[in-house]
């Protein structure tokens, strides 16, 4: 899950990191009256979940109340990589000395959490880690010990040479990571982290991805889950267990587990069609995750056929045959159903489905090559 | 012959009296899987199915029943916790089928089973079976069968498509390892790959990846340095989005690392079998066997 940014730096000011203070609006009037409150030039910045938002003209400066008004205006509403700014911070304009980046991932390689700093802030670091890989130092972390002090230091030291700023940047670092770790981040990072010309360090742009798998033991975390960010659909499908993302094809595709979901998504893409979607109705089957499935994916006005793709281990078939019996007789289909399913109850299920007027096979490629037959408005071959 | 299990596998079951476990563990028992304790903290002195002892504890269950071997079937909040005790009482191999544990958990239980010396499988795998000897985890039973081939996943379902499939034309398998879907497992390709090169009874190996991260690289460029046997490989999420989690906490593409692209050019550059299709694994596979 992605945290806004004004959500971010609200948990590393917790954690005692120096932000400038900003509140979120969503009119141009708010804005207008949070910049009035500040006295002071501000930054009113697009908070949705999308990289680049100062290249696509949503993040501005402005002197006056009134120009953070007209600014809060034209980007509230406009489209950043297809979603829609809802939100924006406006917050009190940092004076830039120089720019560094902090910031913290769990790597997959060491199998530990992990600080990339460089004194090449506020730009896209996996440019800077492309280009110039010397410019970034990485330090890996124990969590059983957490940050030692030394390697903290070390990480101030590359950054700056006076030992003041080395100090300071040492003790964000340490706040960065406690911060990390008591949110269940996956990333969290600072950047930039500001020098102002006055010598002081301030976090004036802050990013933090949690781990999903943390959200059930950190309420307060999960709380700060933004709905108007995500496309309805998937917050429908993950309200009923369902791990779904919308794609922009038009084969609708129903599969239990992750791997083989993704594998027949390719298989739809090898003989020429394109999925609308990733579905994964996972492990333990009931037929109430079908009916739910169905509706989600009918839903899409692009779908043309759905295709149902079960290999049942612990899923049992005749759950599923079930569920797109009854979801069907609720609702009937106004698109070709292609279903392939092999596994536990096979036959079980392959009765249930020719009770009920469907055809199914057992073979994945036959089911694939028909969907996409159909959503071509063909016949199924 | 096989890698991790074979008929020597003495089993304990952490969480037997839950739901998932206690229909795994019926499955196991069924398949032949010696399943010598379980465990339930405040269960211990009771039997499961009337047979199999339950204790507190895994130590007790170590130390009354020589148990070498642990499967966990706990659920995700207790899971990093029954990985170290399982450990700790001294078995051999641990495999966690659990899903959704908390990655910054796995950063803290992988140094400590690596400390003990203790292999660890998973989490969110369907653990491995060895065809005819001994299953641990919730890999379908009656889909495989003994036979020359290697089978290693980063997926379940995924894994049972090609194992059946392999097994439907008539090609047999020596050990199938589920390793997990996650970004931080126990074991990875390597170790399986390795072990398969030692095993003399395998003579080529399949193995599915999939989108996100850089295991799949580095597999490919120890089968070219390591292996003298054929292996053909796989990538699912060819289609997958950046950005964005696909199901599996480890299948994202983050920025432009870990496409499906790279990892196939990674294959193809080791002079290993690609399957563009997980039907493609039946012909390709027959070939290096002749």
């Amino acid at each position: 899950m992605n945290l806004h940014e004004y959500q971010a730096k609200e948990i590393l000011r917790g954690h005692g990191v120096h932000i400038p203070p900003g509140k979120v609006a969503t009119t141009p009037a708010e804005a207008e009256a949070i910049a009035k409150e500040y006295g002071t030039a501000v930054m009113v910045k697009a908070q949705v979940h999308a990289g680049g938002r100062g290249k696509a003209g949503g993040v501005k400066f402005c002197k006056t109340p009134a120009d953070a008004k007209e600014k809060a205006t034209a980007i509230l509403g406009m489209q950043i990589k297809g979603l829609t700014v809802e939100k924006v911070l406006v917050t009190v304009a940092a004076d830039i000395g120089s720019e560094a980046y902090v910031g913290i991932i769990v790597d997959r390689a060491t199998k530990k959490p992990v600080f990339m700093v460089s004194a090449a802030g506020g730009i896209d670091i996996e440019e800077v880690a492309a280009k110039t890989p010397e410019k970034i130092l990485y330090v890996p972390v124990d969590p059983r010990y957490g940050l030692p002090n030394y390697d903290a230091m070390r990480m101030g030291f590359f950054l700056y040479e006076d030992v003041k700023l080395a100090r300071g940047a040492a003790a964000i670092m340490q706040r960065l990571y406690a911060a990390f770790m008591a949110s269940g981040c996956s990333l969290a990072e600072i950047n930039p982290l500001v020098v102002t010309p006055a010598g002081e360090l301030v976090a004036v742009d802050g990013k933090m991805v949690i781990d999903d798998n943390e959200l059930d033991r950190l309420p307060a975390i999960a709380a700060l889950r933004d709905e108007s960010s995500e496309a309805p659909s998937e917050v429908d499908a993950r309200k009923a267990n369902l791990t779904f993302i919308k794609l922009d094809g038009n084969v609708g595709c129903v599969v239990n587990g992750a791997g083989l979901a993704m594998a027949t998504m390719d298989l739809v893409k090898y003989y020429g069609g394109e999925p609308a979607n990733f579905l994964d109705i996972g492990g333990s089957s009931n037929p109430e995750k079908v009916v739910n499935a169905l509706r989600i994916i009918t839903a899409d006005p692009n779908v043309k056929a759905i295709l149902f793709n079960i290999f049942g281990g612990i899923t049992r078939t005749d759950d599923v045959a079930n569920g797109i019996v009854t979801a069907t007789k609720a609702n009937p289909l106004k698109v070709p159903i292609v279903i392939r399913l092999t596994g536990t109850n096979e036959e079980i299920a392959m009765r249930i489905l020719q009770e009920n007027g469907f055809t199914a096979s057992s073979d994945m490629d036959t089911a694939v090559q028909q969907a996409v037959a159909l959503a071509k408005g063909g016949k199924a071959a | 012959m096989s890698i991790f299990i074979d008929k020597g596998t003495k089993l304990v079951v952490q969480g037997i009296t839950g739901r998932d476990g206690s229909f795994h563990a019926k499955q196991m028992i069924e398949y032949g899987t010696n399943v010598v304790a379980g465990v339930t903290p405040g269960k211990g002195g009771q039997r499961f199915e009337g047979t199999v002892p339950i204790f507190n504890t895994v130590l007790d269950a170590v130390q009354a029943t020589g148990a070498n071997t642990s499967v966990i079937y706990v659920p995700p909040p207790f899971a990093a916790d029954a990985i170290m005790e399982a450990a700790a009482a001294g078995v051999q191999l641990i495999v966690c089928i659990t899903e959704g544990v908390p990655v910054l958990d796995m950063t803290k239980v992988y140094p400590f089973v690596k400390e003990k010396g203790v292999r660890l499988i998973g989490p969110n795998c369907p653990g491995l079976i060895t065809p005819g000897a001994s299953k641990v985890g919730i890999i379908p039973g009656r889909i495989c069968t003994p036979g020359p081939v290697g089978v290693v996943s980063r997926s379940g379902t995924l894994t049972y498509e090609v194992v059946y499939q392999l097994t439907r034309a008539g090609i047999g398998q020596t050990t199938c390892v589920g390793i997990g879907g996650d970004p931080i497992n126990g074991t990875n390709f390597i170790d399986c790959l390795a072990a398969f090169e030692k095993d003399p009874h395998t003579k080529a190996v399949a193995m599915m990846g999939e989108i996100g991260g850089t295991d799949e690289q580095e597999a490919a460029a120890f089968v070219q340095q390591h292996m003298t046997k054929p292996v053909v490989g796989f990538i699912a999420g060819q289609t997958a989005p950046p950005g964005r989690r696909m199901g599996h906490a480890g299948a994202i593409i983050s920025g432009s690392a870990g496409t499906a692209a790279e990892k196939i050019e990674a294959f193809k550059a080791a002079g290993m079998g690609v399957a563009a299709r997980p039907i493609d694994f039946v012909e390709l596979i027959r070939a290096r066997l002749q």
